[in-house]
C-alpha cells in the first residue's frame, strides 16, 4: 500500500522547579553575595566537594566542614564545541573545561571564556568570572578566564 | 547456578529515519526473535521492554509498547537505559523460577528527536546543564583528558574509526556501511574537539530482541542455546568531575565479576570475539583497558597492533560497533545479538572463524557511566 508518511510535530514544555537543598543554597547563596566559591569536606577521606555535596559519594558518609576555597583552579581537561545544541551558547565556537578548583577534589563544569580557544591548554590557570547581575545560580559564573600567575 | 541459554535473537537494519512506528519496529524484532526461537508468543512466559522516557517523548515510555512486545496478558517488567540492563534483569526473572523462559526487547527512533538536547537532560539539572554539555562534550572532555594521561593521539582515535567502519561494511545490519582512511577521519568536520565527525556514532532506528531461557524451559526449543558463562554490573560516580574520566573502574569491577564466573583469566587471549560500546572512538581504547586487553595507558598501543582487527588475536567489533550503527538503548542487546550470531557460526561476512566465547557490552550514563558485561559461550 502506498501512502504519503505523514509526521506529527510535537514538543514536551513542562517547567519544573528544583529545590537545590540547603547544602546546594548555601553554595550558591554564596556566589551570589559574596561572589565565594564554599565547598564541603567528607569527615573520612577529607575529599573536598566544589559544588558541594550533601554526602560523599566514596565514603558514603554525610560531608560536615564547609571551607571557602579561592576562585582559581587549573584546567583539567577542555573541549572546542563547535555546535550550539540550543542550551549551550549560540556564539560558536565555545570552550568547555573541567577545572580542578584549587583546595577542592574532582572537578567543576563551566565555560572558558576571555581566551582565543586554540590557546587553551590542560592546565592552564584560570580564575572565575563573575556576572555583574547574580540570581544565585551557575551562571552567577560567566566562565573562568585565564590568568597569569 | 542454573545456566541461562540464549535460544533466540532478532534485530531490525539500523537506519537513520526509519518509516515504522515505535510499536512496529517492537513487533519486527519480536517476532524475529521468536521465528529464530522456532517457537510462538504463547511459549514466552514474561516480557522485559527497555526505553527511555526522554528518547520516545512521552512518559511511561516503556508501557506504550506492550501490545507490540505480545506483553498483553503476560508478566511484563521495564527497565529504563541500555539494552543490556535489560538482558541483565531478563536472566535474573529466568533465574528466579517464576519464569522459564524471557523475552527481552529494545527500541529506540534516534532520529525523531534531538540527541544533544535529550542527553543534555541526563547532567545534573542545577550545576551543570544549563551550561549545555550533553554526550558529545562531555565525551570530548574525557578523550582530552584520557589523551593528556595515557599519550593517545588523534590518530589512535582514528584507527578505531576506521576498524569499525571497515567492519560495518560486512554487516548488512549497520547503517553505515562505508569503508575510510585515517585521513577522512582526520579530515572530518570538527565537532568538539577534539572530536571530528567521524569519530562520532551516527544517529540511529531500530530494535533487537532476545529470547532467554533456563534449563527447564529448553524442552520448547530446537536449536542449541548460546550460553551465558558470565556476567557483571557496575556504575560510577553519577556527576561529571566527580570520577576519573580516564579509567572506567566501573568497568574493570564489571568485566572482573564476568571474566570470574566465566573463568577467564588472560581476555584478550581467552575471548575470540569482542562487540564492545565504541559510541565514540577513543571510547574503544578506554574500555579496551577496562577490561584487560591493555594495561592501564596502554590502551593506544592495542589498536596500533592490530590486535583488535578482524585477522588479530581479538577481532573487537565485527559488526562495525556504534560507529556503524548507534541505536541508543538498543545498542546493548544488540551487541549480545551479535554476539551470538558469531557463536552460532551465522554471522555472514563478519563471522569470527570458529568463535567460541564472546563478550558484548553496554554502557548508560555520561561517559561510559555503568557498564554491562556478558560473557556468552556456544
Amino acid at each position: 500500500m502506498d501512502v504519503e508518511n505523514m509526521y506529527y510535530h510535537g514538543r514536551i514544555n513542562v517547567p519544573y522547579k528544583w529545590y537545590v537543598g540547603a547544602t546546594g543554597s548555601r553554595f550558591l547563596v554564596g556566589l551570589r553575595d559574596g561572589k565565594e566559591f564554599w565547598g564541603i569536606t567528607c569527615p573520612k577521606c577529607g575529599k573536598v566537594y566544589v559544588p558541594p555535596l550533601k554526602t560523599c559519594p566514596e565514603c558514603f558518609v554525610p560531608n560536615e566542614e564547609w571551607v571557602r576555597l579561592a576562585d582559581t583552579g587549573t584546567v583539567e581537561s577542555f573541549t572546542v564545541a563547535h555546535y550550539s545544541n540550543g542550551v549551550s551558547p549560540s556564539d560558536i565556537p565555545y570552550v568547555l573545561g573541567l577545572i580542578k578548583m584549587d583546595g577542592a577534589d574532582g572537578s567543576f563544569l563551566h565555560y572558558i571564556g576571555d581566551a582565543d580557544p586554540a590557546d587553551v591548554k590542560v592546565g592552564m590557570r584560570v580564575k572565575a568570572v563573575f556576572a555583574d547581575e547574580r540570581t544565585g545560580n551557575i551562571m552567577d559564573i560567566k566562565h573562568f578566564a585565564p590568568v597569569n600567575e | 547456578m542454573e545456566k541461562v541459554g540464549i535460544v533466540g535473537v532478532g534485530q531490525t537494519i539500523y537506519e537513520r529515519r526509519k518509516t515504522d512506528t515505535f510499536a512496529e519496529l517492537v513487533f519486527e524484532a519480536c517476532t524475529s526473535a521468536l521465528a529464530d526461537a522456532g517457537i510462538g508468543i504463547q511459549d514466552i512466559d514474561n516480557v522485559v521492554t527497555v526505553s527511555n522516557d526522554f528518547w520516545d517523548g512521552r512518559t511511561i515510555s516503556s508501557m506504550a509498547i506492550q501490545d507490540a512486545a505480545g506483553a498483553w496478558e503476560k508478566d511484563v517488567s521495564t527497565v529504563e537505559g541500555d539494552g543490556i540492563f535489560g538482558a541483565l534483569y531478563g536472566m535474573m526473572r529466568t533465574l528466579s523460577g517464576s519464569f522459564d523462559t524471557t523475552l527481552i526487547v529494545s527500541h529506540v527512533k534516534g532520529s525523531e528527536g534531538n540527541m544533544n538536547l535529550i542527553t543534555n537532560a541526563m547532567f545534573d539539572p542545577i550545576y551543570q546543564r544549563h551550561l549545555g554539555v550533553d554526550a558529545t562534550t562531555s565525551a570530548a572532555l574525557q578523550a582530552r583528558a584520557y589523551m593528556e594521561k595515557t599519550g593517545a593521539t588523534e590518530e589512535d582515535f582514528a584507527r578505531v574509526s576506521v576498524k569499525n567502519h571497515g567492519n560495518g561494511v560486512n554487516n548488512p545490519f549497520a547503517q553505515i556501511r562505508k569503508k575510510i582512511s585515517l585521513e577522512d577521519v582526520l579530515n572530518s568536520r570538527k565537532i568538539s574537539e577534539p572530536l571530528k565527525l567521524y569519530d562520532c556514532s551516527p544517529i540511529s532506528d531500530g530494535a533487537a530482541a532476545i529470547v532467554l531461557s533456563n534449563e527447564k524451559g529448553l524442552a520448547r526449543f530446537k536449536k542449541d542455546p548460546v550460553w551465558i558463562l558470565g556476567v557483571g554490573h557496575c556504575s560510577d560516580s553519577y556527576s561529571l568531575g566527580y570520577r576519573d574520566l580516564t579509567f572506567p573502574r566501573a568497568l574493570q569491577a564489571a568485566a572482573g565479576k564476568a571474566f570470574a564466573s566465566a573463568g577467564i583469566k588472560n581476555p584478550l587471549k581467552e575471548l575470540d570475539v569482542a562487540e564492545i560500546a565504541d559510541a565514540y572512538s577513543y571510547m574503544e581504547l578506554i574500555w579496551y583497558e577496562g577490561f584487560g586487553f591493555a594495561a592501564e595507558g596502554a590502551g593506544a598501543d592495542l589498536i596500533r597492533s592490530g590486535a583488535t582487527a578482524m585477522d588479530g588475536a581479538l577481532p573487537v567489533n565485527p559488526s562495525g560497533g556504534l560507529l556503524s550503527a548507534h541505536p541508543v538503548l538498543v545498542a546493548g542487546l544488540a551487541r549480545i545479538v551479535e554476539a551470538t550470531l558469531q557463536l552460532r557460526g551465522e554471522a555472514g561476512d563478519r563471522q569470527v572463524k570458529g568463535a567460541k566465547k564472546a563478550l558484548a557490552h553496554g554502557i548508560n550514563g555520561p561517559c561510559g557511566q555503568s557498564h554491562g558485561v556478558f560473557v556468552l559461550g556456544a
